[in-house]
């Protein structure tokens, strides 16, 4: 068959003929068939492309994967026997329970102290623009260890902390050294490093709003609060939380900075055991699988949250 | 203060600024009870700001507004006027509705929460009755069977349908409009000016800005031409649309018509 010989193409019955094809491309039989059929153009078959080049991929991919899983399995070096009998150990659960207290205080004060921080620095007042932009560039100027190991000798520095009028008389006085202590210390200095990161966040968050939003509330009369809490905030909130929950993740890993102050989180009391049993692998292999398993937790209600958050919207 | 009794809403010698670029340059006008003033013009005539300043989303620099015999966003002493606190302005935001280009719905409220919002946080409303409210006021739109909806599941008409029946549910002395309709499909464009007209007849005093001609001609009691952040030339539809005295009304009219 030639190009020349064909019948008049229907637009509509088909793809237009290639002309690149040549006079001697042997035609696809479906096309044909289509051809004669007429009308019943809408039953030509798709085929898709060939990826060949993919399965060679997945191929090498899964010998790779294969080869880990078995190492993993057959390697002695795992001591898979060690890491059960210390993965529930007590002293490794009251650790993991203290890691997990370090991660709520730090973010829940953290958060607390960065939406105060996000509102100064979108105030009006310069003065509070600049202080917040100050702490901010502060903290996160400041590596988290150096931040930690300073608010552990803040009693070098303060011997005494004393409430009561700025620059006046003091009411009650108490001992540096009793009132911050290790933990307390460390707390302070992952709340003080998660507010500077919070705070950007929720800045980031409203800002992302529609203008139109809270000028729509005013015109209505809205109370001023209520603008935020009901019509700003909840929509702040889909761009605050996938990042939050970043923050939140990596300040839950973080924690195990901690272990320079000696506090019994789950990394120093990994190191504790195997400095003890010399099992290092094993034991880092528990620290690993629960970092690993509260992570997904923490992924899964993210996953929830930002459902709620996503209410209204069409995607 | 020198308004008179019968007009309700005043705008003396208002004047503003954004920067160096003088917005509005001496505004007077005056809307009596149940009017419906429309106000065109050419795009950066200031109609918009004016319109803003009257609720006070935007401060004047100079002059006053009175809505309903109370000056808005001042309280005066002797020959000062005291800029009122945002609480204060809030509430009178709530005697004065105001419908936007965009509509700005609230995304993440349906329908229904969208229009009690207001009438149950601004004016402590009781919800049941700010609910049965809403569902009358949904009715008069026809929209009642899309309480339930949010707004992103709405077309652009239907979308500020709502938005009227938002600033309805506060049951304001005055109703502002800022360009309803130039956010919408040409074919949406009627439904929205029915609902309008719906309210013009229905009494209620009301500021338009808008770019509808033929809309003007039908419902205003009064057309003002603005230009270069001046009143040019005001009076009923039938002067100002179909014989202008100014030259700069009838080349802008020239254009649009």
């Amino acid at each position: 068959m030639s190009l020349t010989s064909d019948p008049p193409v229907d637009p509509s019955a088909g793809p237009p003929t290639d002309p690149s094809a040549g006079p001697s491309a042997p035609p696809p039989a479906d096309r044909c068939a289509a051809k004669g059929a007429g009308a019943g153009s809408e039953t030509l078959t798709i085929v898709p492309a060939r990826h060949p080049w993919r399965w060679a991929a997945i191929a090498a991919t899964a010998v790779l994967l294969a080869q880990f899983l078995n190492g993993l399995i057959t390697n002695p070096g795992w001591e898979w026997d060690v890491f059960a009998r210390f993965f529930t150990a007590p002293t490794i659960l009251k650790a993991v329970w203290v890691t997990l207290q370090l991660t709520v205080y730090g973010t829940v004060l953290g958060f607390a102290l960065g939406i105060v921080l996000a509102f100064m620095r979108l105030s009006e007042s310069r003065f509070l623009r600049a202080v917040a932009h100050g702490y901010i560039w502060a903290f996160r100027s400041i590596p988290l260890i150096v931040q930690l190991l300073f608010w552990f000798n803040l009693a070098y520095l303060y011997e005494e902390l004393t409430f009561g009028i700025p620059f006046g008389p003091g009411f009650f006085a108490f001992d540096t050294m009793n009132l911050v202590g290790a933990t307390s210390a460390a707390v302070l200095g992952l709340a003080l490093h998660q507010a500077a990161y919070a705070a950007e966040i929720v800045r980031g968050g409203v800002l992302a709003v529609d203008r139109g939003q809270s000028e729509a509330a005013a015109a209505l009369g809205i109370p001023r609060l209520r603008q935020l809490r009901r019509i700003v905030l909840p929509q702040a909130m889909r761009s605050i939380l996938p990042n939050a929950a970043n923050e939140i993740i990596s300040l839950f890993k973080g924690t195990s900075i901690v272990s320079v102050m000696a506090i019994g989180e789950l990394f120093y009391q990994v190191q504790v055991v195997y400095g003890r049993n010399g099992r290092v692998v094993p034991l880092l292999m528990v620290a690993t699988v629960w970092y690993i398993l509260l992570t997904t937790v923490l992924s899964v209600l993210q996953h929830y949250v930002e459902r709620h958050y996503a209410k209204g919207a069409v995607r | 203060m020198s308004a008179p009794s019968d007009a309700m809403v005043e705008i003396r010698s208002v004047h503003k600024k954004f920067g160096s670029l003088e917005v509005l340059r001496g505004i007077d006008l005056a809307v009596r009870p149940g009017e419906v003033t429309v106000v065109i013009g050419p795009s950066g005539s200031g109609k918009s700001t004016l319109l803003r300043t009257i609720n006070h989303l935007e401060k004047v620099d100079r002059g006053w507004i009175s809505v309903d015999g109370t000056l808005v966003g001042y309280r005066r002493d002797g020959d000062k006027l005291y800029e009122l606190r945002e609480r204060e302005v809030l509430r009178q935001r709530t005697k004065i509705g105001f419908v936007f280009q965009n509509f700005h719905l609230f995304p993440h409220l349906t329908v229904l929460e969208n229009i009690i919002e207001a009438p149950v946080s601004a004016l402590g409303r009781p919800r049941k009755a700010a609910v049965a409210a809403a569902e009358k006021l949904l009715e008069r739109v026809g929209l009642l069977d899309k309480a339930a909806a949010y707004p992103a599941q709405l077309s652009g008409g239907q979308q500020q349908r709502v938005a009227i029946a938002r600033a309805l549910a506060l049951e304001p002395r005055l109703l502002l409009f800022d360009e309803p309709t130039s956010a919408l499909d040409p074919e949406l464009v009627g439904e929205v000016l029915d609902v309008i007209k719906d309210l013009a007849r229905g009494g209620t005093t009301m500021i338009v800005v808008t770019h509808e001609i033929g809309f003007a001609r039908e419902v205003a009691d009064t057309v003002v031409f603005m230009d270069e952040g001046r009143v040019v030339e005001q009076g009923p539809p039938a002067d100002v649309l179909d014989h202008p005295v100014q030259e700069r009304t009838r080349a802008f009219l020239s254009k649009v018509l």
